[in-house]
C-alpha cells in the first residue's frame, strides 16, 4: 500500500506539472507534447488501479491517435508560436470563476462524501478485463454503444462531404 | 515483492534490450550482406572474418563523427527526439514469451516478461502508436523543411497504417478468443494462423512495412524527394540511435509476425527439450527479417498519394472483410 502510495504522489506531482506546462508554454508544439505525457502518466495511474485495459486504450487513443492529428495540424499549419495579440481579453477572468466553481464542487463532493476507502479490494479479479467490458458494452450498454458508433459514422462523413465541397469549389 | 522476483524481472528486461541491440548490430550487417548477394555484388568482408566486425567498426566511426545541432534547431528537442524514438523499439517485445515454460532448480521460469497479461495485443499496438513521436519531433525540431516534410509524411502514413494492423490483429484474437499472447501462442498447437488467416497475414505483413517506414513504404526518408528525411540534419550517435530505431523495429515486428501468425517459439519435440522453443522462434524471426530484406531489394518505392489511397482504400477494407468473414465461419464451423 506504501509504495502505491507513493508511486501515486509522484505520478500525480508529474501529471499536474505536465499539464500546468502545457498552457504555460508559448510554443504550441511544446503544449501539445506536454498534453502527451499528461496522459502517458494518467495512463501508469490507470495502471496503478489495476485497469491495464483502459491504461491501454488511453495511450492508443489520445495519445497515440488524438494527439498525433493535432501535432500533424500544427506543424501542417505551422502555428507553432502563439500571437501575443491575439489572446481574448476575457478568458482569464472567466477561467478563474470556473475553476472556482469546480474545485468548490470538488471539495462540497469530498466534505459530504468522506474519503471512500478500499473501494478497490471487493471487485473481483475479472473486472475491467477486456472481456467483461466487452460483455457488458455488447448487451448491457448495447443501444448507447450503437448509438454512438452511428453518431461517430455521421460526423466522419460530414467531414469528408465538407473537404469534398471546398476541393470543388477550389477548382 | 520478493528481492529475487524483481531482479528476475531486471535480467529478463536487460535480456530483451539485448536482443534488440544486439540483433540491431549485426541485422545491419545481415542486411548489407543479403543485398549485395542479390546485386551480385560482395558487400562488407573486410573487417573480421566474413565481415562480422564490420558492426564495431560501424559503431566506432559513429561515435567519433562529429555532431552537429543545427542553427535553427529547437536544441533540446532535437536532442530528446532520438531518444524518444528509440524506447519504443525497446520496450514493444516485453509481451512477446520467447519459449515454453520450464522448470530449473525446483521453480518454473517463463521465457518473456508480461507475455499473459490480457491486453498484450492491444500493448503492442499502444506501443506502435506512440512510436511516431520521435520521427515527428525531429522532423520538427531539425528546423529545416525537409525534414518537417519527413516527420509530417510519416505521422500521416503510420496514423493511416495503424488501422489496417490493428484491424489484421483481429483474426488471431477472435481465433484464439483471447488478447492474451499467451493463448494466441497456445491456440496455434496444431495450426498456425497464418493457414487460417492468409488474408491477415499478408495485411499485417504490408501494414508493419509502412508502419516502420521500411523500403517499398520509406516515404519519410525518401533520398530522392527528401534528401533524408526526417532525420537529414542528425550525425554521430545521434543518428546512430535513429538507425537503431529502424532496425529494432524491423527486428520487433518479425518476433510480432512469428508469434501472431507463426506459432511463435511453437515446433516438433518442444514437449521433451523446451529449450528448442528461442531456437524455433529464433529461425523464424530471421527467415521474416530475410524477407524483409528481400523486399527492399526488390520493390521500388511507391509514390506518396498511392501509398495512402492503398491504405486507405485498399488495405483497410481488406481488413474489416477478414474480420467479417472470420467471424462468419467460426460462427458456422465453431470455433
Amino acid at each position: 500500500m506504501t509504495i502505491d502510495l507513493v508511486l501515486f504522489l509522484g505520478l500525480a506531482l508529474i501529471a499536474v506539472l505536465a499539464a500546468i506546462a502545457m498552457i504555460a508554454s508559448r510554443n504550441t508544439v511544446y503544449s501539445a507534447l506536454f498534453l502527451v505525457f499528461n496522459f502517458l502518466t494518467v495512463a501508469t495511474l490507470y495502471l496503478l488501479l489495476n485497469a491495464a485495459f483502459i491504461a491501454v486504450v488511453q495511450i492508443t487513443v489520445y495519445a497515440g491517435a488524438i494527439m498525433v492529428l493535432f501535432l500533424f495540424v500544427i506543424m501542417l499549419l505551422g502555428t507553432e508560436r502563439e500571437s501575443i495579440g491575439g489572446r481574448i481579453r476575457w478568458q482569464m477572468p472567466l477561467a478563474i470563476v470556473l475553476g472556482l466553481a469546480l474545485a468548490g464542487e470538488l471539495a462540497y463532493v469530498l466534505l459530504r462524501n468522506g474519503i471512500v476507502q478500499g473501494l478497490a479490494a471487493d471487485l473481483s479479479t475479472e473486472f475491467g478485463s477486456p472481456a467483461s467490458i466487452g460483455r457488458v458494452l455488447f448487451s448491457e450498454y448495447l443501444v448507447p454503444f450503437e448509438v454512438t458508433s452511428i453518431l461517430l459514422l455521421v460526423a466522419m462523413i460530414g467531414a469528408i462531404v465538407i473537404t469534398r465541397k471546398l476541393r470543388r469549389e477550389g477548382k | 515483492m520478493s528481492w529475487a522476483l524483481l531482479l528476475e524481472w531486471v535480467i529478463k528486461s536487460a535480456v530483451i534490450i539485448m536482443i534488440i541491440l544486439g540483433g540491431f548490430a549485426y541485422l545491419t550487417l545481415f542486411e548489407r550482406r543479403v543485398l549485395a548477394r542479390m546485386q551480385t555484388r560482395i558487400g562488407p568482408n573486410r573487417a573480421g572474418p566474413w565481415g562480422l566486425l564490420q558492426p564495431v567498426a560501424d559503431g566506432i566511426k559513429l561515435i567519433f563523427n562529429e555532431e552537429l545541432i543545427p542553427e535553427q534547431a529547437d536544441r533540446v528537442l532535437f536532442i530528446l527526439a532520438p531518444v524518444i524514438t528509440v524506447v519504443p523499439a525497446l520496450i514493444i517485445l516485453a509481451v512477446i514469451p520467447l519459449g515454453p515454460e520450464v522448470t530449473l532448480f525446483g521453480r518454473r521460469y517463463v521465457f518473456g516478461l508480461a507475455s499473459n497479461i490480457n491486453v498484450g495485443v492491444l500493448y503492442i499496438l499502444a506501443v506502435a502508436s506512440i512510436a511516431v513521436y520521435g520521427i515527428v519531433i525531429a522532423g520538427w525540431a531539425s528546423g529545416n523543411k525537409y525534414a518537417l516534410m519527413g516527420g509530417v509524411r510519416s505521422t500521416a502514413q503510420m496514423v493511416s497504417y495503424e488501422l489496417a494492423l490493428a484491424l489484421a490483429f483481429v483474426g488471431p484474437i477472435m481465433l484464439a478468443g483471447s488478447m492474451s499472447v499467451d493463448a494466441i501462442i497456445e491456440g496455434q498447437t496444431h495450426l498456425w494462423y497464418v493457414i487460417l488467416q492468409p488474408l491477415g497475414f499478408l495485411i499485417f505483413l504490408i501494414a508493419a512495412v509502412a508502419e516502420i517506414n521500411r523500403a517499398p513504404f520509406d516515404m519519410p526518408e525518401a533520398e530522392q524527394e527528401l534528401v533524408a528525411g526526417y532525420h537529414a540534419e542528425y550525425s554521430g550517435m545521434k543518428f546512430a540511435l535513429f538507425f537503431m530505431a529502424e532496425y529494432g523495429k524491423m527486428i520487433a515486428v518479425s518476433f510480432i509476425a512469428a508469434t501472431m501468425f507463426l506459432g511463435g517459439y511453437l515446433g516438433p519435440f518442444l514437449d521433451r527439450w523446451p529449450l528448442l522453443g528461442p531456437i524455433y522462434l529464433f529461425i523464424k524471426v530471421v527467415a521474416l527479417l530475410f524477407f524483409l530484406v528481400w523486399l527492399r531489394a526488390t520493390f521500388p518505392r511507391f509514390r506518396y498519394d498511392q501509398l495512402m489511397a492503398f491504405g486507405w482504400k485498399i488495405l483497410l477494407p481488406l481488413g474489416l472483410l477478414n474480420v467479417v468473414i472470420t467471424g462468419v465461419i467460426i460462427v458456422l464451423v465453431g470455433g
